[in-house]
């Protein structure tokens, strides 16, 4: 019997259930421990096609423009995925939203006192090409105010959703922006326990990828877990 | 297992902002939807059924900002893994809908994958308030769920909550309970 070749989650670089610092986590995660499931044949990966999206996606200063361009730092965030073997992963979903450049999501429960841009959603979604690189043009997301705490400021982030090679190589994550000051204030950035995961959340600037007179470049990799080589046999 | 040479990407929460992005379509942004709640396709024969919940914190309340997505065999038992086949077992919803605080998904009963298992739905769990999406099973009332080796390792006393109830015929509850009294197994596959 074949059971699911793909490695777990390695606790040491993902977060705690419940981190008391974000209140929210509080009540919203299992008190029980997780059920270490061994025993289990692999479950494939839902897989979506390039025929089923719309290139302009990649491109969110395109993709919601009504008149004018967005207002704000046009940006490129590009990077590759991989596995934990530094395989690439081709053809994986990455789908991702974001505050436009004054911290306002077009959200409509978004209380935040900051202006809309009617030129901009703040979503896109992409596929990695066959050696797992992809790339987005945005706007650099501003930083918005929420009200864990006092004075509470999410460093600027931008969210994504990515989809693997198999049901449970599933990630949600988000990437910030290298030198921001906001770090050791934010406790979804804290809730990692190590600082050097912490770092890989975080996308760095490119003067290679930056592209003249247009777009500074910002690189985001990101690491799926890993498949053997060869399911093993019993 | 096999020395890994680069570390996972850490998780973070999806956000109370998912919405316009990753299901545009139920709350009525002008973006694409690559999933919805309806799994169903009129060219594709299959028991119709339905399957609404809840997700429930720890102080009984539901949420109106949690995703659930749904992965599941065909009515024969095979993951159709691409949107060009006749059935796509994938589905995602927001629980904020607006006369119902939950999901409610409409598909097919999925066939055995093999004769260790029960006719179930892989369900994951994101919310505002999660830092890790959580992965959990659901199986149907009316099935015989005895055979199914996943659920032989889950405590006896705990197997009711991975069992959606069928409410009428074609139509099952299930409610997810993040914590608490009858909280929910969820799994670390
Ligand atoms: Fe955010």
């Amino acid at each position: 019997m074949a059971t699911n070749p793909w490695n777990k989650r390695d606790w040491s670089n993902h977060p705690k259930m419940i981190y008391p610092d974000y209140k929210s986590t509080i009540y919203r995660n299992p008190k029980n421990k997780l059920l270490n499931i061994n025993d289990i044949e692999e479950i494939p990966s839902p897989k979506f096609l390039e025929t089923s999206m719309r290139t302009i996606d990649s491109d969110l200063t395109k993709n919601a423009k009504k008149d004018h361009d967005p207002i704000g730092e046009r940006i490129i965030v590009l990077g590759k995925v991989i596995d934990e073997f530094g395989r690439a992963v081709p053809e994986c979903l990455l789908e991702i939203w974001q505050a436009n450049s004054a911290g306002r999501y077009v959200h409509r429960e978004e209380v935040h006192d900051a202006p809309l841009d009617p030129n901009f959603l703040g979503a896109g979604m992409t596929l990695t090409d066959k050696d797992g690189n992809y790339k987005f043009t945005t706007i650099k997301p501003g930083s918005y105010p929420w009200g864990n705490h006092h004075n509470a400021w999410r460093p600027a982030h931008i969210h994504f959703s990515i989809f693997g090679r198999s049901f449970v190589d599933r990630l949600v994550t988000q990437m910030y922006f290298e030198g921001d000051p906001l770090f050791k204030y934010d406790p979804i950035f804290n809730s990692i326990p190590d600082k050097k995961a912490q770092n890989r959340l975080v996308a760095k600037f490119s003067i290679d990828e930056t592209i003249p007179e247009f777009a500074h470049a910002y690189i985001f990799n990101i690491v799926l877990r890993g498949r053997e080589a060869t399911p093993m046999e019993v | 297992m096999k020395k890994n040479i680069f570390l996972q990407t850490s998780s973070q929460t999806v956000g109370p902002f998912f919405a316009y992005g990753l299901t545009a379509q139920q709350y009525k942004y002008d973006f694409p939807s690559l999933a919805t709640g309806n799994l169903r396709n009129k060219n594709f024969e299959g028991q119709e059924i339905s399957i609404k919940g809840r997700v429930i914190d720890g102080k009984g309340d539901p949420l109106h900002d949690a995703m659930i997505e749904i992965w599941q065999a065909d009515p024969q038992g095979n993951y159709n893994t691409d949107q060009e086949s006749d059935f796509f077992g994938f589905g995602r919803m927001g629980t904020g809908g607006e006369d119902f605080i939950g999901f409610n998904f409409l598909t097919y009963k999925p066939g055995k994958i093999n004769e260790n298992s029960a006719p179930h739905i892989n369900l994951t769990v994101f919310a505002r308030g999660m830092l890790n999406h959580l992965f959990t099973r659901l199986y149907f009332s009316d099935e015989d769920n005895d055979i199914d080796k996943i659920l032989h390792q889950v405590e006896p006393k705990l197997r009711p909550t991975l069992i959606a109830e069928k409410t009428n015929e074609g139509e099952y509850y299930f409610d997810i309970i993040l914590q608490g009294e009858n909280e929910t197994v969820f799994f670390d596959i």
